[in-house]
C-alpha cells in the first residue's frame, strides 16, 4: 500500500518541477520574514528571483546547529508567534537546547510523513500501534503518535520505562505494531523471551528509529519476535521522525522529496556532489512554516540513490548511513557531544580536566562511560569528597545531555592526551 | 600534635600500591604509618612520613595527584578506654571525625592519627586531657 501515490510515486521530472517551485516561495517567505536569512542572502548578492529551479538551490548559504543555537528560542521563526502551535526540542551542544517550532499545518504534513512511512511498513487502520519512544520535548512520541492517528491505527501511548506493563498491554490489547528505538525493542523481545511470552504476542511490525543500527540487529529483532522491522529516519531539526524510511524492498530509505529536499555535499568544500557519491547530508524543508530550514546540515553521512524502487515509489532514496562529519554520538537514542561533557565537567570543576568517553554496546544496551583524571585542584584526601565529586559530575551530564553516564576518576596522565586535534571520544560499537 | 599527612589518589588495581610505594622508596622516604582506603574504583593512599614535602614532591614529578593534609597525632597509653575518651572529647565538642588509623613506633609508642572537621580545635581539646 501506498499512503500518497499522487506524490509518493511521481515523476523525476514532477518532482523537480514542484520542488523548484516550493523552493521559489519558501526562500521569498524566510528572505522577507527572517532576518537572519536575508542577511545571510544579502551577503551573497541573491534576492528571491535568483531562486526559480530546484537547481538554483547551490546558490544559497547552509544553515548549521550553531545557528539554530544562535537564534534560540525564536530568532528563525517565520510566522507570527502566534501561529505557532507546538515546540519540540532536543539538545543542544552546549547548555541550552535547539528549539523547534512548529504551525498547525506543519503538525499536518508531520503527521502525513509519519503516516506515508507506517503505511510503508504495512500498517492501516485496522492496526493496534504501542508508541514506545519517550513523550515530551523528544519528537519521537509525539511524532510517531499523530502520524498513526491519522493513518486511523488505534494508538497507545506508552512512552518509555516501563517495559512490564508494555508487555502486558502488548498481549492483552493484541497490539500489531509498535513504534521505539531497535534497542529497546530487543531488551522487550529479552523479556518476552524470558517470560516464555513470544508466542502470546500478534506482533507484526516494528517501526524502529531515533539511533543507528545495524542489520544485525534488524535480522535478531525480525528472528526473536517473528515480525518486520522497519528503519524510519529524522532529526527533530527538520521535523522530527517520518523524514524518511524504508520500504520492505530495503533498497535504502525512502526521503519525502515534495517536503524535504535532500542534497549529498562534500562537508569540506561545501559543494554539491553528483548523485550516488558519499558526503554529508543536507536537507531544505521546502513546505515548514514555522522555522523554515534552508541547506542545513545534518551532519551525517551517507549517498543517494535515485531511480524507481520496486515498491514504486519513485523518491529518493537514503543509502547507509556511514558515520558522522562531526563528533555527535546517538546513545540511547539521544544526541550527545563531547562538548556538553566538556560543559557539565566545568561546571562541576571549575575547570575541564582530562576525560574519555567511551560507549559500547552491552546486551543491545548503550553503555555511556566518562573518566576523569583526578587533579590536585579536586583531589581530597576524603572518599565522600571524590565520590560526591563523582556523583556531581554524574548529575550535571544528566542535566545537560538528558541521559546518565558511569563516572570513573582515574589517576592523571592515564587518558589519551590531546595531540593537534584531541581526541575524547571512543565508540565502540561499530555500527558503520 | 599537628602533623602533616600526604594522600595520594590510586586507582583501584593490581600495580598501583607497589608504584607508588617505590616512588617514595626512591626517594629515601620513610613511612611511619599507612591507611589505605578503598571504594570500588578508587583508592587513597595515607601516609605519615619523616619528610613530607620531600615525599609529595618526588610523588608530583612522577605524575601522581596528592596533598598535604594536616592530621592530628595523638598519643595512646596502653589503657582501656584511652581511645574511647579522646573520640568522647572530640565529638563531643560537635567535632566531625573524617578518618583515622593507627600507628606504632619503637621510640614514641603507639598514637592515632586522627583527621577530623576542625583539626586546630581538635588538637587544642586533646591537649586539655
Amino acid at each position: 500500500m501506498i499512503w500518497n501515490e499522487t506524490k509518493e510515486c511521481m515523476s523525476r521530472d514532477e518532482i523537480a518541477n514542484l520542488q523548484g517551485k516550493r523552493l521559489h516561495s519558501q526562500i521569498s517567505r524566510v528572505y522577507h520574514n527572517v532576518e537572519f536569512y536575508r542577511k545571510k542572502m544579502q551577503q551573497l548578492g541573491i534576492e528571491p528571483g535568483d531562486i526559480q529551479t530546484i537547481d538554483d538551490i547551490v546558490k544559497l548559504p547552509f544553515t548549521t546547529y550553531e545557528d539554530l543555537r544562535d537564534n534560540y528560542p525564536y530568532g528563525l521563526l517565520a510566522v507570527p508567534r502566534t501561529e505557532i502551535v507546538r515546540v519540540q526540542a532536543s539538545s543542544g551542544t552546549t547548555g541550552k537546547p535547539k528549539l523547534l517550532c512548529y504551525t498547525r499545518k506543519d503538525i499536518d504534513i508531520w503527521s502525513e510523513c509519519v503516516a506515508r512511512a507506517m503505511t510503508m511498513a504495512g500498517l492501516t487502520r485496522d492496526d493496534i500501534l504501542q508508541v514506545g519512544y519517550g513523550y515530551g520535548l523528544f519528537t519521537g512520541g509525539l511524532g510517531a503518535h499523530y502520524g498513526a492517528e491519522n493513518l486511523g491505527a488505534m494508538v497507545i501511548p506508552m512512552s518509555t520505562g516501563n517495559t512490564q506493563k508494555l508487555i502486558t498491554m502488548m498481549i492483552d490489547c493484541e497490539v500489531t505494531a509498535i513504534a521505539c528505538t531497535p534497542s529497546y525493542l530487543l531488551h522487550v523481545a529479552e523479556a518476552l523471551e524470558a517470560q516464555g511470552l513470544v508466542d502470546k504476542i500478534k506482533l507484526k511490525y516494528a517501526i524502529c528509529g531515533a539511533e543507528p543500527w545495524t542489520d544485525a540487529m534488524r535480522d535478531q529483532i525480525e528472528k526473536r519476535l517473528h515480525i518486520k522491522a522497519f528503519d524510519i529516519y529524522g532529526l527533530t531539526e527538520i521535523m522530527g521522525p517520518g523524514v524518511a524510511c524504508d520500504c520492505e524492498y530495503r533498497k535504502g530509505l525512502h526521503i519525502y522529496e515534495d517536503h524535504f529536499y535532500p542534497e549529498i555535499i562534500h562537508p569540506e568544500t561545501l559543494e554539491q556532489l553528483p548523485h550516488g557519491e558519499l558526503g554529508e547530508l543536507c536537507i531544505t524543508t521546502l513546505t515548514k512554516e514555522g522555522m523554515p530550514l534552508i541547506r542545513y546540515r545534518t551532519r551525517d553521512l551517507t549517498s543517494l540513490e535515485y531511480g524507481k524502487c520496486d515498491c514504486g515509489r519513485t523518491m529518493a532514496r537514503i543509502q547507509r548511513f556511514r558515520g558522522r562529519s562531526d563528533d555527535m554520538l546517538v546513545i540511547r537514542g539521544v544526541n550527545v557531544f563531547p562538548s556538553q561533557v566538556e560543559h557539565a565537567l566545568l561546571t562541576v570543576a571549575g575547570t575541564t580536566p582530562n576525560y574519555f568517553i567511551t560507549v559500547d554496546r552491552v546486551n543491545n544496551n548503550d553503555t555511556f562511560d566518562v573518566a576523569i583524571e583526578v587533579e590536585e585542584r579536586f583531589f581530597s584526601d576524603e572518599v565522600r569528597v571524590l565520590e560526591k565529586l563523582r556523583s556531581d559530575v554524574e548529575a550535571a551530564i544528566h542535566q545537560v545531555v538528558g541521559i546518565k553516564a558511569k563516572v570513573k576518576l582515574v589517576e592523571p596522565n592515564t587518558l589519551p592526551h590531546s595531540e593537534g586535534k584531541t581526541k575524547h571520544v571512543e565508540d565502540k560499537r561499530k555500527l558503520v | 600534635m599537628l602533623i602533616k599527612q600526604l594522600s595520594v589518589f590510586l586507582e583501584n588495581k593490581p600495580g598501583t600500591l607497589e608504584e607508588a610505594l617505590k616512588i617514595l622508596k626512591q626517594a629515601g622516604i620513610n613511612i611511619e604509618a599507612l591507611s589505605l582506603a578503598d571504594t570500588s574504583e578508587f583508592g587513597l593512599l595515607r601516609v605519615i612520613v619523616d619528610d613530607p614535602d620531600k615525599a609529595k614532591a618526588a610523588m608530583k614529578a612522577a605524575g601522581y595527584t596528592s596533598s598535604l593534609n594536616e592530621v592530628i597525632s595523638a598519643p595512646l597509653r596502653q589503657e582501656v578506654g584511652s581511645l574511647s575518651g579522646i573520640i568522647q572529647k572530640i565529638s563531643s565538642a560537635g567535632i566531625n571525625v573524617e578518618y583515622m588509623y593507627a600507628s606504632s613506633s619503637s621510640t614514641s609508642g603507639a598514637s592515632m592519627i586522627i583527621k577530623t572537621s576542625d583539626p586546630a580545635r581538635a588538637m587544642e581539646i586533646i591537649s586539655m586531657l
